[in-house]
């Protein structure tokens, strides 16, 4: 399947100080790094030669540490920041270079943002918040009141709407900020450590509920996380920054399988793989002679999770694999737990391969 | 013979201080007189009694150097100087001012006691929603009018509802101004100082020389200047102290400039705002007694007259009512203040 492009960063920089364009030209001259652009020049270096194809429909996600410049990256999207060189096409529109009057077009009707600190409007209600998008664009609250109390009952605050944010838990809160996002009907969502100053248990909430609203509404999801997990669980393609820089990109299970820095390794050293694998990374081609006997059929999507509960640890299993209807691989169990095993023989061959 | 001499004599000066003419034109101090009397030179000073080299001081080694009393005298002449001009272009500026001042005054001494009190009633139930507050408004209303003090309470009270009105009006978008550009507010803020550690006397006395002491725009004119600060400054505050993260998104929903002074900064200035207008309130309760210096109406008359004849119960009344109208006041806005408060707790 070609994957269809909604956003494309090309070549983004982002330098901070007085002076980014010298700062630039001496970077690209002379392949400074971070902390020597810092002692030489004194300009602190945000991202540097960003690419990225943010896929429609789908959700991106962003994963870095602190300083890693992810939440700088996300901003550069709807031009919250304004980027040193680099360009963001957009449609048919390069978000860098076009006027005050369209940006504020595009924010309003195509890109919708939640936020790490929910920034409601302390002195509205709930449903006030939420139809904020709407308000900002001129429609009266008769006009607008149908569609927010759809989207507040969708994300599960039916009843609320009267409320302040304060009177609130943070999770009913993250709540009002993405049915916020959700009433401004922007094709593409912008959601900066949305779920992180949430404790555990609500964050998975969330998690779910955002998987759940992805089922149906199929919107075009930049999601930016300093956690694996919950990269790993939201992510269709996973982008991994650290100091500026995209380190690797790629779909979830191939970074995990193929990781090409020891600071991804250091990342997923202790990560529960068999969440994330799924059946069609491990599987094997339906060999010619099928005079194995299966113990079930599953499905190509399935997680290795899944597998081995259906197996009930039994590793002497066969599975066929299908695709809808298609058979298309068999899966032993041996073949899965040999995949789950860490990859620290591997790991060691990459980092003195590195060194 | 002068301690500083030297200082003419060393820079080759004599000739120029000397161009009046070589006798003393001055006055002679009582101790030359005496010297001259006695028929002694003054002894030379000692190192303790050199003189600070003050104007007066350089003016006794040198005729032509100006006293100290010039410069006072400088600044007199200068100011009458462009007096007329100044008055000719803040005259009709400041003229509706006065109208406000007139208007207000006849209207609240106009409208009958048994009128204004409830309406005063209304509104202090109005923007404090406490009953308790009404009946204490109540009570000193009654205690002012029982002791025929009702008359200048409302004068007062008169006053400060004009002047307090404008400060707003005009406070409000100045602090506005300053919260949007940092060079405006570096320039304001040594203005804004100024004008509140000024003593409250000096506003007075280049105004009673731009305006007759019959207008009340000089008053006027002075409160405002004493109470508008507050206002001003807590509302450059307030807007400063705006979660950035609430305008972030409120940037990010494509909110015009427009749209977030209104939608969002304001409201959520409010309450700093609000503690602003009880300065401002405060500020022109304070100065509604000094202006009655400058014909001022109301309860500082009377305090006034305490003073000048010594009238020791009448001062005492007076300022009693005052700090009646002062908690009032304070009150009623505190508790506006605490009700918006309540309204956008975090």
């Amino acid at each position: 399947m070609k994957r269809k492009t909604k956003i494309a960063i090309r070549n983004l920089y982002k330098i901070f100080g007085p002076d980014p364009d010298n700062a630039l030209a001496a970077l690209k001259l002379s392949g400074l790094n971070k902390s020597d652009l810092m002692e030489q020049t004194g300009h602190v270096l945000g991202l540097e030669d960003i690419n990225i194809d943010i896929e429609a429909n789908k959700i991106t996600v962003v994963m870095g540490l602190s300083g890693s410049g992810k939440s700088t990256l996300i901003r550069h999207i709807n031009r919250l920041i304004d980027p040193t060189a680099g360009e963001i096409i957009f449609g048919e529109h390069n978000i860098v270079k076009c006027s005050q009057q369209e940006l504020r077009r595009i924010r309003r009707e195509e890109m919708a943002m939640v936020f790490q600190k929910f920034s409601l409007l302390p002195h509205k209600t709930v449903a006030e918040n939420a139809a904020l998008p709407l308000e900002i664009r001129g429609l009266s609250d008769k006009e607008y009141m149908p569609e927010v109390e759809k989207w507040l009952e969708r994300v599960g605050l039916q009843g609320f709407g009267g409320h302040h944010p304060h009177q609130l838990s943070g999770g009913m809160q993250q709540r009002v900020g993405i049915a916020r996002a959700l009433t401004s009907n922007a094709e593409v969502m912008l959601m900066d450590e949305a779920f992180s100053a949430l404790d555990p248990l609500i964050r998975t909430d969330m998690q779910d509920l955002l998987l759940q609203l992805q089922e149906d509404l199929h919107k075009t999801i930049v999601f930016i996380t300093h956690d694996l997990d919950e990269a790993l669980k939201l992510a269709d393609y996973l982008v991994i920054l650290k100091d500026g820089k995209v380190i690797q990109q790629d779909e979830p299970q191939t970074i995990l399988l193929e990781p090409n820095d020891p600071y991804i390794i250091d990342f997923i050293s202790d990560i529960n793989r068999a969440r994330v694998l799924r059946v069609r990374t491990v599987m094997e081609d339906v060999p010619e002679d099928t005079e194995v006997s299966f113990s079930g059929a599953v499905d190509h999507e399935d997680t290795l999770e899944s597998v081995i509960a259906m197996s009930g640890g039994d590793t002497s299993k066969t599975y066929l694999v299908k695709d809808g209807s298609k058979e298309v691989g068999i899966l032993h169990m041996t073949q899965l737990v040999k995949s789950l095993v860490p990859t620290e023989a591997s790991e060691q061959d990459i980092r003195s391969s590195m060194r | 013979m002068a301690t500083y001499d030297f200082v003419f004599s060393g820079l080759g000066l004599e000739d120029w201080c000397n161009k009046n003419g070589t006798g003393r034109a001055e006055p002679v101090s009582m101790a030359d007189l005496m010297a001259q009397s006695s028929g002694k030179e003054t002894p030379p000073p000692s190192l303790w009694d050199i003189p600070f080299p003050s104007m007066d001081v350089l003016h006794k080694a040198c005729e032509a150097f100006p006293k100290s009393r010039a410069l006072t005298k400088g600044l007199e002449q200068g100011f009458l100087d462009i007096k007329d001009s100044l008055s000719l272009v803040l005259d009709p500026l400041t003229q509706p001012l006065s109208w406000a001042l007139n208007g207000t005054l006849w209207l609240f001494q106009e409208t009958p006691w048994w009128l204004m009190i409830p309406v005063l009633l209304g509104v202090v139930i109005l923007v404090s929603r406490s009953t308790r507050l009404m009946a204490f408004v109540a009570l000193s209303f009654a205690l002012l009018g029982f002791i025929d003090y009702y008359d200048y309470a409302i004068q007062t009270l008169a006053v400060i509802f004009v002047c307090a009105f404008l400060c707003v009006l005009m406070g409000v978008p100045i602090g506005i101004a300053l919260s949007r550009s940092d060079a405006l507010q570096r320039t304001a803020i040594p203005v804004l100082d100024m004008l509140q550690t000024l003593p409250p006397f000096v506003y007075l006395i280049p105004l009673i020389f731009l305006f007759s002491v019959t207008e009340p725009k000089l008053y006027g004119i002075a409160i405002i200047l004493y109470a508008i600060v507050p206002v001003v400054r807590l509302t450059d505050l307030g807007i400063r102290l705006v979660d950035k993260d609430v305008i972030e998104a409120a940037d990010a929903f494509g909110m015009t400039n427009r749209q977030k002074l209104y939608k969002v900064q304001i409201p959520l200035a409010l309450p700093n705002i609000m503690a602003g207008v009880n300065q401002t309130i405060m500020m022109s309760l304070a100065m509604v007694v000094i202006a009655s210096l400058v014909s001022a109406p109301g309860l500082g008359v009377l305090v006034l007259r305490g003073i000048r004849n010594l009238e020791l119960g009448v001062g005492l009344v007076s300022g009693l009512g005052i700090v009646l109208l002062a908690v009032i006041l304070d009150r009623t806005t505190k508790l506006a203040l605490a009700r918006i408060n309540a309204a956008q707790r975090d």
